[in-house]
């Protein structure tokens, strides 16, 4: 068993682990940060996967940037209170997670019939594949115009982000319900 | 490298249908988004690791697409969360069954 493989073997569980233990936590802030666990563990995958850009822009915008802005949003909104037990629909949970044992019984089905659990790739990748460079001339030579589409989706999404987030310009703010009885006495505001 | 592909494979299934089990079973908005976002890595995780099997960089490519996306997913839908709290005061998809208010 080679270095890579034990890497792995330690690495899988504790990707999977903090993905489920996100899921059975109920604070909310403590949910974010074994997502991050998970985040810099795929992370490291995309290493081991011959992908060393993918993992710089995984840990710094994922693990870095996107999880701050959850934390930041939790904190600022103050959800991190627990969520109630009962289930509104009957077996919903039970369900759910029914569904979601079938749905990775099927995905590990087709991945046993399609690529099996012994194809390595090619070997001459690990040397090209780990070239930033080809990557960037993929980038910049046949994907440049989505590339490009790209920034326009960021500014678009930054000024949407702007627009949702503001504070509207109502003057009662002392009440919840006054709030949105300002807001809708006047809506011409809101357009201004 | 002497992983064989079909692990990573296994794993991202893993962490797609974990993802998809959150979606369905917790009721805060914030930790629903945040099952989405293992959703997308477990993608993420896929495609990477089927560029490695077959040598190709595109895979590659499309993961950083998917990465910027969901870059930008993560600020609108943090803002439409942020914007849906501050008027119904809760961030529990149980009590938003109201389209306006």
């Amino acid at each position: 068993m080679s270095a890579d493989q034990v890497a792995f073997l330690v690495l899988a569980p504790i990707s999977v682990g903090a993905g489920i233990a996100m899921l059975l936590q109920r604070n909310a802030v403590h949910a974010a940060l074994l997502l991050v666990v998970n985040l810099v563990t795929v992370g490291i995958f995309y290493l081991m996967l011959a992908a060393p850009f993918l993992f710089a822009v995984q840990i710094i915008v994922y693990a870095g940037a996107i999880m701050v802005l959850f934390l930041f949003v939790i904190m600022l909104l103050g959800v991190d209170r627990a969520e109630p037990l009962e289930e509104p629909i009957r077996f919903q949970r039970t369900a759910a997670v029914l569904l979601g044992v079938g749905i990775l019984a099927e995905l590990v089905t087709a991945v046993r019939a399609g690529v099996g659990f012994r194809a390595l790739g090619p070997a001459a990748f690990a040397e090209t594949g780990a070239d930033t460079a080809a990557l960037a001339r993929a980038l910049f030579r046949s994907y440049v115009l989505p590339f490009e589409a790209t920034s326009v989706l960021l500014i678009v999404a930054a000024v949407a982000a702007m627009v949702l987030a503001r504070r509207r310009p109502a003057p009662a703010t002392a009440e919840p319900e006054g709030v949105v009885d300002a807001e809708e006495a006047a809506p011409e505001e809101v357009g201004a | 490298m002497s992983v064989p592909i079909g692990w990573f494979l296994a794993v991202s299934a893993a962490l797609f249908a974990t993802g998809t089990v959150g979606v369905l079973v917790r009721r805060n908005a914030l930790v629903m988004f945040m099952s989405v976002e293992l959703q997308l890595n477990g993608v993420n995780l896929a495609l990477v690791a089927f560029s490695r099997l077959h040598g190709d960089l595109t895979g590659q490519v499309l993961t950083f697409f998917s990465l910027v996306v969901a870059a930008a997913e993560v600020v609108v839908g943090l803002a439409i969360i942020v914007a849906v709290f501050r008027r119904a005061r809760t961030a529990n998809v149980d009590e938003l069954s109201e389209l306006r208010w």
